[in-house]
């Protein structure tokens, strides 16, 4: 990697590495830069690059009345529920295809992939169906029910990687030290996986957390609209009026996001890659 | 490598217990993804529109939903639409992110954590928060993209992005892209860390210029990663739905530029056509296996090779 190239080559490619930084950033900047600008700043014919002197009213805006507060108890509600059920599910599921050889576990997995390649659009009319036969459309749980399936997958591929990367002949000493084959799972291999759970939790959660399409059509009521929703009407109704409320709110919304995502990547790539090399 | 590791786990006792420990998940699945499947292939067999939403039972129809919609042109509008959409994004994602993944080799350290902390800002963002930056970006009398396109001269003052069909579509592309590259770009990246650089070494003293050891020698050493990184972006793409919808809530003419998911959503959801609504859906899932079809393929030929 560190070979000497040609000092042309490693101009161009410093130059557009910046350009290519500035671009992947500026929006984010922009946005946190425009929730702090008050109207006079927002519609000027010249934009305000630095939030100097800025405010915070266009937060005070959003905070008031009680819908963001109210679409982010719901998302909560929702997103907890999901993970918690995801998780539990996944992880039985995981031990089984990684400390077990039975009949048809291979084709479990490549059934795990197909249903990976499933577009939620080419499914949604009939889960709306099927919730409204079940009267679980606008609710937490007729929700949580077609998220868990849609975080269920990968989670179970992700975490079927970090059991498999705990030597199994961990447990065998343990064993034979006098412990069963459950307490020495309980005891040896659980702790090690704490942070695998985490990580892939948290991904879960944001997953289910920023997720647009199925809360757009299990959630038809106003007042059972979930984060993301509620940032879209958003903008519908005050389309060009108020940019500075609706980037209060996409930051309140993506700046934790934003923190989430940075602390559990890399541990995701590991996971990831480790559960495709150790089958 | 699979016996390998489960080799070692206790074998063929016969037990029941691994069956057990898959049936919450094989539950949930069934409940929410396999019924949901069974249901609309009988869905899209019946006329079943609003005067069933209130009570009338549906009456079965055979294959008239599926008729009506093969000699409706509008659906081979909305096809090829979201096929040209698809790989247009799915191309320019990969020319860009792998382009990026390459240059990271060459660029000073420092740039390329520069670089890297941009593109996980990009990934990290909330598919909403970053439509509504987006659409701030693009806005008509305030947005910055006018702003500096009228200061480098040209006549963007006022300029309405999303008012044509070709310019909605540009402004989804760069949306879809710009969330897309940060993906590929790491994933291929990490990818080419693992190139042998005893043959790249090899193959420059053999007198191999750049191109020529990037042709034979990098790129089919990623070759995996990169049909898998394609493979999704192919997928992704063809399910776009998010964007063009509230980028039609924002203004954009809803029946010239619908993609197969928001002309599912605006035909049942919308306009209680569920029959037809999921005959279409049906649509999207064969095309989604046609279009994969040959990467699956190839990348379980690969599978069979190692």
């Amino acid at each position: 990697m560190s070979r000497p190239v040609s000092r042309p080559l490693r101009v161009t490619a410093n130059v557009i590495g910046v350009i290519a930084f500035v671009i992947a950033a500026f929006p984010v900047y922009w946005m946190v830069n425009s929730s702090f600008l008050d109207r006079n700043e927002i519609r000027s014919p010249v934009p305000t690059w630095v939030p100097f002197g800025g405010d915070l009213d266009n937060f005070r805006t959003v905070f008031e009345g009680d819908q963001f507060f109210n679409a982010m108890k719901i998302s909560l509600m929702v997103t907890l529920l999901t993970i918690v059920v995801a998780l539990a599910f996944a992880f039985v599921a995981a031990v089984a295809l990684s400390r077990f050889r039975f009949r048809g576990r291979m084709s479990f997995i490549v059934t795990l992939l197909i249903i990976q390649m499933i577009p939620v659009e080419g499914l949604f009319i009939s889960q709306y169906k099927m919730l409204e036969t079940m009267d679980l459309l606008n609710t937490v749980v007729g929700l949580s029910l077609v998220y868990v399936s849609l975080v269920l997958p990968f989670t179970i591929w992700t975490l079927r990687g970090f059991v498999a990367g705990v030597p199994y002949e961990l447990e065998e000493a343990a064993m034979m030290d006098g412990c069963s084959r459950t307490q020495a799972f309980f005891r040896i291999t659980f702790p090690l996986l704490a942070p695998g759970l985490v990580a892939t939790g948290v991904f879960g959660f944001i997953q289910a957390w920023n997720e647009f399409t199925l809360a757009l059509v299990v959630m038809t009521r106003e007042d059972q609209r979930t984060l993301p929703l509620w940032l879209s009407t958003f903008t519908d109704v005050n389309r060009g009026t108020d940019w500075g409320g609706i980037m209060a709110g996409s930051t309140l919304i993506a700046v934790p996001v934003i923190i989430f995502f940075l602390i559990v990547q890399g541990r995701m790539v590991s996971g990831l890659t480790s559960g495709a090399v150790k089958g | 490598m699979t016996d390998q590791i489960v080799g070692k786990a206790p074998r063929a006792r016969r037990t029941p217990l691994p069956y057990l420990l898959l049936i919450p998940a094989v539950v949930a699945l069934a409940v929410a993804l396999g019924y949901p499947l069974v249901r609309q292939v009988i869905l899209s067999f019946q006329d079943f529109g609003l005067a069933q939403q209130f009570g009338k039972p549906p009456e079965w129809v055979g294959i008239d939903n599926y008729r009506d919609l093969i000699t409706d042109p509008y659906l081979w509008r909305v096809t090829l639409r979201s096929l040209v959409f698809c790989l247009v994004n799915a191309a320019a994602t990969m020319i860009i992110g792998v382009g990026l993944a390459l240059l990271m080799r060459h660029m000073a350290k420092g740039v390329r954590l520069l670089l890297q902390t941009g593109l996980l800002l990009a990934w990290a963002m909330p598919v909403v928060a970053s439509l509504t930056v987006w659409q701030w970006l693009f806005d008509t009398q305030y947005g910055v993209v006018n702003y500096l396109l009228t200061e480098i001269g040209l006549d963007y003052a006022g300029h309405s992005w999303l008012l044509k069909p070709m310019s909605f579509f540009f402004v989804a592309t760069v949306i879809v892209v710009w969330m897309s590259v940060p993906f590929v770009a790491f994933t291929v990246y990490a990818a080419l860390t693992q190139v042998s650089e005893d043959m790249e070494e090899a193959a420059e003293i053999d007198g191999a210029g750049p191109l020529q050891r990037l042709r034979h020698i990098v790129l089919p050493s990623i070759r995996p990663v990169l049909l898998v990184v394609g493979l999704l972006q192919v997928i992704w793409d063809l399910r776009v739905f998010t964007q063009i919808y509230i980028l039609q809530q924002a203004g954009g003419s809803t029946r010239d530029t619908n993609l197969l998911g928001t002309y599912i959503y605006r035909l049942g959801i919308g306009g209680g056509k569920f029959g037809m609504a999921a005959a279409v859906a049906i649509f999207m899932l064969f095309l989604t296996v046609v279009l994969t079809a040959p990467y699956v393929r190839s990348m379980l030929k690969q599978e069979g090779e190692d």
